[in-house]
């Protein structure tokens, strides 16, 4: 990280060997979603009340996922222009992975949303306001889980680089780019990863909340209030950021067909599957009389997450959440794939009772 | 797709991908707060080299400045890759002496076999690697350059102590 802005800058000084203004779409969109996300607690200036967000929208949360799906274009744009098979299939890889899991992040969103009654996400960060029980990470810890194995997807970081794996792809969609347009691309990434983390922190981390204190939501909102959120907001991010990189040092990447399967067969079903339990578990916390603000509410969906976290890693997760090098076949699959073989070669079929292999 | 693939059963540590990302994640943290370094700045501190290693020859000279070599040919003999080149002079008092040694480093296999043959002590290979040169030809060491080398030698295998202590 220390390297990246001299590295940056020496890349000022390159030849530029293709021009084509494709990378700065891919930039510009982790620009704009700043926009809404709120920075710091409001400040009660002398001139009246002001929000710490540039542009607290009440559509808040739709507009993020509006803008940060036009990433991709800059992508797929840079992969096609290019005139190189490599670099279109990077570009290729990337839109399918983005368009994928850009489903179950959204769909991981919806717990977020039901708790906290909107979109804006000036709203969300105030329902999670306090001690910070009420972060959405204790109560919907399975939407986290989600959320930030599909931010991974869509910032294209490691495991999910398949659109730049140099193994296969040389650098995938920005081979054939060099000099400052290369730097952009980078620089979208990171600014991709910023954003990703901000959302993070936002959505499920209280945003700019100061845990087990009252004293950042207790009422004189002086501007000293609003710094030292803004503080905690941001090493929030610097947090997430930390675990966009360690996760790099950590992982090697997936094949293209459990990737697939991942955000397919696993996330987008069980991601619904969870906007069920949460709104289950909401309704009857409520008939019970516990609203979403007290600390059993808090407990009770801890409770229930813990639940479900231990089935996902103990049960789901045993060679079919990531499918192992050899796919799950049972033995007649494996006959009938055998048959093929000998049908073709008009030998006698064999039977089941060959044993696995 | 899993035909002649062999399908074993793993237990749960193996095919779980959560825990193995934990257990990774782990080890990574662990490496970035170990605070020894493992890597060296290369071309302002080098790794000591060992004292039998054996790089790019150098060849001895007597006090008076002239190359030890008296030109036997057992060098060029014993090579086994063929990269001495040596034509045998012999001056008025009956000395003989190399009129062309030539060694060619890319051909070299470093081996060490000329400095164990030599009677006189005078051709070694020595302990030094950095050896770039701007062409092929410049991979060609004549005697001038053997000699000219302050690099210090490789001290070879000795049976009498065969680890070097």
């Amino acid at each position: 990280m220390c390297g990246m802005p001299s590295a940056g800058f020496r890349n000022f000084q390159r030849t530029a060997i293709v021009v084509v203004s494709a990378m700065k779409r891919t930039f510009i969109p982790a620009l704009l979603t700043w926009a809404v996300i709120p920075y710091g607690a409001t400040w009660d200036s002398p001139w009246g009340s002001i929000d710490m967000a540039l542009a607290p929208m009440p559509v808040g949360f739709l507009y993020i996922l509006a803008i940060s799906s036009l990433g991709v274009y800059g992508i797929v744009l840079a992969g096609w222009a290019s005139n190189n098979k490599y670099s279109l299939l990077g570009g290729l890889r990337s839109s399918a992975q983005m368009i994928s899991y850009e489903i179950s992040m959204g769909m991981s969103i919806i717990p977020v949303l039901l708790l906290a009654g909107n979109v804006s996400l000036n709203q969300i960060v105030e329902q999670q306001a306090g001690w910070g029980l009420h972060w959405n990470v204790i109560n919907c810890t399975v939407a986290f889980f989600f959320f930030m194995i599909s931010a991974f997807a869509e910032t294209n970081r490691l495991p999910f680089d398949l659109p730049e794996a140099e193994s296969e792809l040389i650098a995938g969609y920005h081979s054939e780019y060099s000099a400052m347009k290369f730097s952009m691309f980078f620089i979208a990434e990171y600014a991709n990863m910023m954003t990703a983390s901000a959302l993070m922190a936002t959505l499920f981390f209280g945003g700019w909340d100061i845990p087990f204190t009252m004293w950042d939501n207790a009422a004189p909102h002086t501007f000293l209030k609003t710094l030292v959120t803004f503080g905690f907001f941001w090493a929030k991010i610097l947090f997430f950021v930390f675990v966009f990189i360690w996760i790099r040092w950590t992982l090697p990447r997936f094949r293209y067909d459990q990737l697939m399967a991942l955000g397919w067969k696993f996330m987008l079903p069980t991601a619904l599957a969870y906007i069920v339990v949460i709104a289950t578990g909401t309704l009857v916390l409520q008939s019970l009389g516990i609203y979403p603000d007290s600390w059993k509410f808090s407990l009770a969906m801890l409770g229930v997450n813990i639940v479900l976290m231990t089935l996902i890693v103990g049960v789901i997760d045993r060679g079919r959440l990531i499918s192992p090098a050899y796919s799950r076949l049972d033995k007649r699959n494996l006959a009938k794939l055998r048959n093929v073989r000998y049908e073709r070669a008009r030998l006698e079929p064999v039977t089941t009772e060959g044993g696995a292999d | 797709m899993a035909i002649g693939v062999k399908v074993l059963e793993r237990p749960i540590e193996q095919t779980s991908y959560v825990r193995a990302t934990l257990k990774g994640m782990a080890l990574t943290l662990k490496h970035l707060l170990d605070t020894e370094k493992v890597t060296i700045q290369y071309p302002e501190q080098k790794w000591p080299l060992s004292p039998r290693w054996r790089g790019t020859h150098r060849m001895l000279t007597t006090e008076d400045g002239k190359a030890k070599c008296v030109a036997c040919g057992l060098c060029p003999t014993v090579c086994p890759a063929n990269c001495i080149k040596l034509v045998p002079g012999e001056d008025e008092l009956g000395n003989r002496y190399p009129l062309v040694f030539e060694i060619d480093e890319f051909r070299c296999i470093f081996c060490g076999y000329c400095q164990e043959v030599c009677p006189e002590e005078a051709i070694h290979v020595g302990r030094h690697y950095e050896n770039s040169e701007y062409s092929r030809d410049g991979f060609v060491y004549d005697l001038e350059r053997l000699t000219a080398q302050t690099h210090p030698v490789c001290e070879m295998w000795d049976p009498a102590d065969p680890k070097g202590e």
